[in-house]
């Protein structure tokens, strides 16, 4: 039996009315007979049957419009069951060649260099440059948060702030630190003020969800031991980098967690990974892994190589502290099990990877010692729920045991 | 480095062309009047005596049909140079050119490619009225599939059809009727040029003037006398209007931070249209200044020399706008 | 209407009478499933199917060779599956696919196989011809032999391109057949309402073109005509122009309701269907056995549905690939 439906005769066309059945239940159908005529908006047009059967059931009446789709009536095929004879089909008088299967390799497409800010320079939006003449700001003395570490309207609005209240900390979603061309400013100070600030602020505004996985970790840490085997020491890879793109790669496939809480929901489109960096002199500093969903574990080693050094030196650039869209916190080998991060505004979500160590793992009934680690993930509950968490973590988890395909 | 030779506009032209029919068999020139008139602008005057009617082909007013018999001819392994005698006429060729050469390799899985080369004579300035004083580089810019070259320098005159005649893909080649008597230097030994990027011809610190064809001379002359103002500016010729390479001109921005785009075109959604588009997509940081333009007034071009000159930037109006964006 | 029926018929070996007859029965049977897939949605754009017009398709490609060049219009699956196109990667085509002899790139309107010198495929009314003309003019500056065919509808000889294109071909003398496909309706709008002189195959000797016309209904009419005039145009190098008579029995395209010619005037032309009576003349000649019909009847069928199943099965084009070929992978000559 099939089921014969109101055709498509063109994108443009979405329903028609059953104007008239030409064949009745019981009818015979051989190929190409006109089974109906429909009425569309251009004029009416005969419905074709391309088979052979015998009509069942009409499931339209007369007059009815329906969609295009439409199961319009049912159709009894006959078996063809008998063989047909075999017939060779003679050539024709020449036969063209088989074209050569070239290999044509995907032109290498053609990447812009971008433009390379001249280094002095302070980068300032021409509004940004507009309202500093007005209010007769020096812009020299303001750190610049658009792209590239330029100004932009908030920086200016915001000195404008802190001008006419001096007393009052301006509320800062951001650490800011200090370039190093100002040494005058002592650091660890500040940058107190600045995690104090953005905790606060935290704290304050975001009511946050807890979700936590314990996560088997001997297939990464496999993966690493076999991976590093045919690493130089320096280019060797560390449980983190994994971890980062783990992350990144679960932030892909859950979106909604790789965004920002400004006047709701916004997801951002690229992965930068936020990972919190103790400084020795107290304090924290969280540089970003930009784009580390389409970096390599290898890449992304070797960022960590260099910012993690820098960072301690208070060597960043502006930018690097800004773009982050999600936070990663790990203790390593800090001693704790695990760690309850506080979401970094204007973010929605921190993991934080406590210690990896050995614990009896019971599985299909046996018990075990595997290396294991507890994640935890700390998220906004005005962006997402516990749902949204469970399925990052579950996803997080997946790459983990997953590590070749990281 | 061979001793510099000076030529004219014109002559430069015609050397490429000879060569190229010297060099290739497969090379062969078709055009209205190309033959026995010697070319409407004399660019080919002499070659029908040395390289013979089937290399040098006279054809019936018929654009579309002599254009795309070029395609065609390309299609089927031959390395046509089409030359329509003013891009005025184009209009009649624009199905050939746009639905023809330029969908053919995409469209056909790469199957087939079209190296032809179509010349055509463009520019404004001499009293030529409406319909024969068009700028239609942008309509050429616009569409994926063609390779757009405007001939503003000697040194392009004499290389980029060579160039060109080296493309596996169709290439439209700009040349300027009003700058065919016009003197300049060239290596002797000059010949074929890159035709993937644009050029600074001349280097400057305080301001970026963009442009192509009749403008480069133009923004030369006027950079030599704002020079003397002690204003430093930089002058980029674009060349290549499709692919538009756009490093040169962001490159050039970020050093300058000011930028002013000169063209004969109308205004309204042209190159400098894309030029100012880009550099406010990826040199926003870098701009001191607006983007500037200074383009064809919209208007169709009159025949007195007066409305004329009016209706295209002049190296007056450069001097003076640039004058105005640097002090204000 | 002029037909010459003066020309004897070609004489025919019992595997060419086959051969012929499965190629239009496959045409048919193609365009069929064709629209029956339609409906289904598997294809979309537009499709113009050309059942009806089978024996112009194989009656002329019978007589070309395999260096010769074929331009065609949007309706052109019959002209692609005689020129030995693949059904499989027409289907393919159709549905989109990377397997389709486009790469999916032109669906139904844009069929083109380089290893089959079968250029399109070419959607604009009119536009090839220029194409064709400078095809042929390349074979004739590179002393080649070979014919280029051009296909086109009487709906392109409104076209200045046809105009402009017959001139320069008989201007350069030059070896291409313009062969027009004259199914009396410019999409839907009669031959009568478009031409100020309806026997079209007075203006090729207006260009001093050597023309004939065929009756598209007959295979064995088309064949003697194009022989003649691909004979023509190898000895000669010069142009031909052939006008077949014929029909579309199916609307322009899929959604068409015909409002422009009468259901009697169809079932008139579909009496002079040229696949039964092709069958009844190889019948007659006893060239074939119902026998042999009925196996090459279901060798087509098998043959477009394994087209279908190649289809169905076919993969899609990466979106990254989207900006391939837009310039050429090939490199600088």
């Amino acid at each position: 039996m099939i089921s014969f439906k109101m055709p498509s005769l063109g994108a443009d066309m979405e329903d028609g009315t059953l104007a008239e059945w030409r064949k009745q239940p019981g009818d015979k159908l051989t190929r190409g007979e006109i089974i109906a005529d429909v009425e569309t908006q251009k004029g009416l047009i005969e419905i074709e049957f391309f088979g052979e059967g015998i009509l069942e059931k009409h499931l339209v009446s007369e007059g009815q419009k329906v969609p295009v789709g439409t199961v319009i009536a049912l159709i009894n095929q006959e078996d063809e069951s008998e063989e047909s004879p075999v017939v060779e089909i003679p050539p024709s008088s020449w036969e063209a060649p088989i074209p050569s299967s070239e290999k044509l390799s995907v032109s290498e497409s053609k990447v812009s260099t971008p433009v390379r800010a001249s280094v002095e320079r302070i980068k300032i939006s021409p509004l940004a440059k507009k309202m500093a003449e007005v209010n007769q700001v020096d812009v020299s003395v303001i750190q610049g948060t658009g792209p590239e570490g330029a100004i932009v309207k908030e920086d200016i609005e915001r000195f404008l702030s802190s001008r006419e209240k001096p007393e009052v900390t301006p509320p800062s979603s951001k650490i800011e630190i200090p370039e190093q061309s100002r040494p005058s400013v002592p650091h660890h100070e500040s940058i107190r003020m600045a995690v104090a600030a953005a905790m606060s602020r935290s704290h304050r505004e975001i009511p946050q969800y807890y979700l936590e996985k314990r996560v088997d970790m001997s297939k990464a840490l496999d993966w690493l031991k076999e991976a590093n085997k045919e690493r130089p020491i320096q280019k060797r890879l560390l449980p983190v980098a994994l971890l980062i793109k783990a992350v990144a790669k679960a932030l892909d496939e859950v979106p909604d967690l790789n965004a920002v809480w400004e006047n709701g929901l916004q997801r951002m489109n690229e992965i930068h990974i936020g990972f919190v960096v103790s400084l020795r002199s107290g304090g924290i500093m969280v540089p970003a892994i930009l784009n580390a969903d389409v970096k390599t574990v290898d890449e992304i080693m070797e960022t960590l190589n260099d910012l993690i050094p820098r960072t301690r030196a208070f060597k960043l650039r502006s930018s690097e502290l800004s773009q982050s869209t999600f936070t990663i916190t790990n203790m390593g080998d800090g001693g704790a099990d695990k760690v309850f991060g506080i979401v970094y505004p204007p973010q929605v979500g921190i993991v934080g990877f406590g210690e990896i160590r050995e614990e009896a793992v019971v599985e299909q009934g046996m018990i075990g010692i595997r290396p294991v680690m507890d994640v935890t993930l700390a998220a906004d509950h005005r962006a997402t729920d516990g749902l949204i968490g469970g399925k990052f973590l579950a996803a997080l988890n997946k790459h983990l045991q997953n590590p070749e395909s990281l | 480095m061979s001793q510099e030779i000076r030529l004219t506009y014109r002559e430069a032209l015609k050397s490429a062309i000879r060569e190229a029919l010297l060099k290739d068999e497969k090379v062969f020139l078709m055009g209205e009047d190309v033959g026995h008139y010697g070319g409407a602008f004399a660019v080919s005057k002499g070659l029908l005596q040395e390289f013979g009617p089937d290399r040098i082909m006279d054809v019936p007013l018929s654009e579309s049909g002599f254009t795309g018999a070029g395609i065609g001819a390309a299609l089927a392994g031959m390395r046509p140079i089409v030359e329509i005698m003013t891009i005025n006429f184009s209009l009649l060729a624009m199905d050939q050119i746009f639905n023809n050469a330029a969908t053919l390799s995409h469209m056909s899985g790469g199957q087939v490619n079209v190296p032809v080369v179509i010349r055509m004579g463009c520019g404004i300035g001499r009293q030529l009225a409406a319909q024969h004083s068009h700028s239609w580089e942008p309509f050429f810019a616009h569409v994926p599939g063609l390779i757009v070259l405007s001939v503003g320098t000697h040194e392009d005159a004499r290389g980029m059809l060579l160039s060109a005649l080296e493309s596996p893909d169709p290439v439209i080649l700009f040349e300027y009727t009003s700058m065919l008597n016009l003197e300049g230097s060239i290596p002797g030994d000059a010949g074929k040029v890159d035709i993937q990027k644009a050029k600074i011809r001349r280097e400057g610190k305080d301001l970026s003037l963009i442009t192509y064809g009749t403008g480069v001379y133009k923004c030369l002359e006027a950079a030599d006398l704002l020079a003397k103002e002690g204003m430093d500016v930089e002058v980029v010729d674009l060349r290549v209007l499709r692919p538009l390479e756009e490093d040169t001109f962001l490159q050039s921005v970020a050093k300058t931070h000011r930028a002013l785009i000169v063209e004969d075109a109308w205004k309204s959604v042209s190159i400098s249209s894309e030029v100012s588009s880009r550099i406010m997509e990826k040199a926003f940081f870098e701009l001191d200044l607006p983007v500037e333009r200074l383009c064809g007034v919209e208007v169709p071009i009159p025949y007195p020399k007066h409305l004329e000159d009016a209706s295209v930037p002049q190296v007056q109006d450069i001097v003076s706008r640039v004058k105005k964006m640097l002090k204000p | 209407m002029r037909l010459n029926k003066s020309n004897p018929a070609p004489s025919l070996t019992k595997a060419e009478g086959l051969r012929l007859l499965h190629q239009m029965t496959l045409i048919r049977r193609f365009e069929e499933k064709s629209a029956e897939v339609y409906t289904e949605t598997k294809i979309r754009g537009f499709l113009h199917l050309c059942v009806g017009e089978e024996a112009v398709a194989v009656g002329v490609s019978q007589a070309l060779q395999e260096e010769d060049y074929v331009l065609s219009t949007y309706r052109e699956h019959g002209h692609a599956l005689a020129r030995g196109v693949e059904p499989k990667s027409i289907m393919a085509e159709m549905y989109g696919r990377l397997e389709g002899c486009s790469r999916g790139r032109g669906g139904s309107m844009h069929l083109f196989d380089s290893s089959k010198n079968f250029f399109g495929g070419n959607a604009i009314v009119g536009g090839h011809l220029p194409l064709s003309v400078g095809m042929a003019l390349a074979s004739k500056k590179q002393g080649k032999k070979n014919v280029t065919c051009c296909f086109f509808g009487e709906g392109a000889a409104a076209e200045g391109e046809f105009h402009e294109s017959l001139n320069l071909a008989a201007l350069w003398q030059i070896p291409v057949l313009f062969l027009c496909e004259n199914n009396l309706y410019a999409m839907g709008t009669a031959l009568k309402f478009t031409h100020s002189e309806q026997h079209l195959e007075k203006k090729g000797p207006a260009y001093g073109i050597e023309t004939d016309v065929a009756n598209g209904m007959d295979l064995l009419d088309v064949m003697t005509k194009v022989q003649k005039a691909v004979a023509y145009i190898r000895e000669t190098g010069k142009p031909y122009f052939l006008v077949c008579y014929t029909y579309r029995f199916r609307a322009h395209s899929m959604f068409d309701a015909e409002l422009y010619r009468e259901k009697s005037e169809v079932e008139e032309w579909k009496k002079k269907d040229p696949i039964p009576q092709f069958k009844a003349f190889l019948l007659k000649e006893k060239l074939i056995t119902e026998k042999v019909i009925e196996a090459m009847e279901a060798e087509a069928e098998r043959q477009v549905q394994e087209a279908i199943d190649f289809a169905e099965n076919g993969s899609w084009e990466k979106v990254e690939e989207l900006d391939r070929f837009v310039y050429s992978e090939k490199a600088a000559i």
